[in-house]
């Protein structure tokens, strides 16, 4: 058996049954879950999610079966080195208040008896990994840090000593949403960079669909009711429980699964410097099939949009209205539809990541896509 | 003669007391302190044992002073070994008590995050649960020091060093003139060693409580 054909992580018969209860916590669960990929446990609360995750770096330890990571069997393995092996996140993150950033991101290489040289570019590498800058963060403590900061070196500790496998008990779970998103797409950028087979708990649908490359919908005792990508479970719930689970509405939480990049974008919008010259942007947009002009800064960022009339106005700055959806093309299409509602408009402006302008997204746009994906997955269902 | 004039007059002699004082309370609160942290983290560990603990701690505290120095004469005669001992039971409760309390505080998200990094259980007690409790343990023998510097002048009672001598030299030449000088000065040396202790113990929690919970 090759590598690559091993499963990350191999749950075998895996139960848990605590004294003096008459059901098991987890019964007889079954699982492999192959390398590089989002595993996400979502289940009511009390279904024995967490319980199954902590099974795996034996912060429980299992009443019968057999965990294997990587092909070795490690139930009677030493803990604490495997779960050296393991990263771990909570949803509380549980930052060591008395050390720093640096220290609380150091604490398993520490362990693991690096060097200090090798400690310290590695605790540079990851704050940068995670967006804050070395310099300022390194000696902070986590009083100092705003939450959604705090997640981030939660995230950058579990990932310190570079281990295969991370498991994340909710880690978005008590962050206000709009940083929950900004977390998520991060999240889903570093992980195409890292490649890390990730076990993820959940309780929220939503968050299982937009994450996970993979998806387990779990009943009472950590019961698998389906497990299967998003795309498919969505298209074809297994049983009236998960259909149940995945709620009213699976058409709309089809446009998680898709980004914003891969829908093809209206190019063909004209754009003008909003420090340039009015009359010349006028002419270009008689010339053009156009409505409206969209103006952008120097560095190529969306700033207003104008028409004809506002073109005639002395100062560009305060011409026409500011654009009201903007969204990354990395954003989801639920997303983008979202800021379409909220601002009220029939179009979102798609930037990058550094925020200059790449296109326009349209509603009819996205409920094509929503509707296409639907047709997509009806198809691939079709017994040939 | 006026008290002023006592105090230069004696200067010497009420100095040394004080520092007999210092010393007999320094070394009873440090042994407090080493047994009432192994007490408390007992009774934080095992739930069964944490009631008897506690309660026998507090009793130690109810018995009159003067009954416990006596106690030990049988055992250890007069001196310093029974003000120790004695010393030791009484500043036991607010150590133990506040171990417990620290302990029970700190966060345990926090553990089980150090937990799941593959942190062992003795390095997990020294390198967070006990500078996370420390503050609060801290306060403990600062409580357990201003008790039991009032209580250790009962100690001369027992030959105990310290400024209780000065204090019972005075009661029992009651009526003198001296009398009041000696209670007065015995009294006033006690105020500032614990004022000294104080100051002491603030200066010691700045530098030994980690900057991130300070």
């Amino acid at each position: 058996m090759t590598s690559q054909a091993t499963p990350m992580i191999r749950l075998d018969e895996l139960t848990k049954t605590y004294r003096g209860q008459p059901h098991p916590a987890v019964d007889r669960v079954s699982m492999d879950m192959p390398r590089g990929e989002i595993i996400v446990l979502v289940g009511p609360s009390g279904c024995g999610k967490t319980t199954t995750m902590e099974l795996i770096n034996r912060l429980i330890e299992p009443t019968s079966g057999r965990i294997y990571l990587d092909g070795d069997d490690v139930t009677r393995a030493d803990p604490d080195s495997l779960r050296r092996r393991i990263g771990y996140v909570i949803q509380q993150i549980g930052l060591f208040p008395h050390f720093t950033v640096a220290e609380n991101i150091a604490t398993v290489p520490k362990l693991l008896g690096w060097d200090k040289k090798k400690i310290g570019d590695r605790v540079d590498e990851l704050l940068d990994m995670v967006g804050m800058d070395p310099s300022e963060f390194r000696g902070r403590y986590p009083k100092q840090l705003s939450g959604g900061q705090r997640q981030r070196i939660g995230v950058a500790r579990a990932m310190a000593a570079d281990p295969p496998v991370m498991l994340m008990d909710e880690p978005f779970g008590a962050i206000d949403p709009i940083t929950r998103d900004r977390l998520q797409n991060e999240f889903l950028r570093l992980q195409q960079q890292v490649q890390k087979t990730i076990v993820f708990v959940t309780h929220d649908i939503d968050e299982a669909i937009k994450l996970g490359d993979r998806i387990a919908i779990l009943g009472e005792r950590s019961q698998i009711a389906q497990y299967d990508t998003p795309a498919n479970i969505l298209a074809s719930p297994a049983s009236p429980y998960v259909a149940d689970f995945i709620g009213a509405g699976a058409s709309l939480k089809r446009l998680h699964l898709s980004q914003v990049s891969s829908v093809e974008l209206d190019t063909g919008c004209v754009t003008a410097r909003i420090d340039g010259d009015a009359e010349q942007a006028r002419e270009r947009l008689r010339a053009s099939e156009r409505a409206a002009l969209l103006l952008l800064d120097a560095d190529g960022r969306p700033q207003r949009w104008v028409d004809a009339g506002d073109l005639s106005s002395t100062d560009l700055f305060k011409a026409g209205e500011p654009v009201g959806a903007v969204v990354e093309s990395t954003s989801t299409l639920s997303e983008a539809l979202n800021a379409m509602l909220t601002s009220n408009s029939g179009v979102a402006v798609v930037i990058d990541r550094s925020g200059a302008f790449q296109g326009l997204l349209d509603f009819e746009t996205v409920m094509v896509a929503a509707r296409s994906e639907r047709d997509f997955y009806r198809a691939a269902k079709v017994p040939s | 003669m006026d008290f002023y004039e006592y105090l230069v007059d004696n200067a010497e002699p009420l100095s040394q007391e004080a520092l007999d004082h210092i010393v007999v309370v320094g070394i009873s609160v440090g042994i407090a302190l080493v047994l009432g942290c192994a007490l408390g983290v007992l009774a934080h560990r095992s739930p069964r044992l944490r009631p008897p603990i506690l309660a026998v701690s507090a009793t130690l505290l109810t018995i009159p002073s003067l009954a416990l120095f006596a106690m030990f004469i049988p055992l250890l005669g007069l001196g310093t070994p029974p003000a120790v001992v004695a010393l030791v039971l009484y500043a036991l409760l607010p150590i133990v008590r506040n171990t417990v309390v620290g302990l029970g505080s700190v966060d345990q998200s926090v553990l089980r995050a150090a937990r799941g990094m593959g942190m062992g259980s003795w390095r997990r007690f020294l390198r967070i649960e006990l500078p996370l409790a420390w503050p609060v343990v801290l306060t403990g023998v600062r409580v357990s020091t201003q008790v039991v510097v009032g209580i250790a002048a009962i100690a001369a009672l027992v030959n105990g060093p310290g400024l209780g001598n000065e204090i019972f030299r005075g009661l029992r030449s009651l009526g003198s003139p001296f009398a009041l000088n000696l209670v007065l000065g015995g009294t006033l040396g006690i105020v500032v060693v614990a004022l000294l202790f104080d100051a002491f113990f603030i200066a010691l929690r700045r530098l030994t409580t980690a900057r991130g919970i300070r």
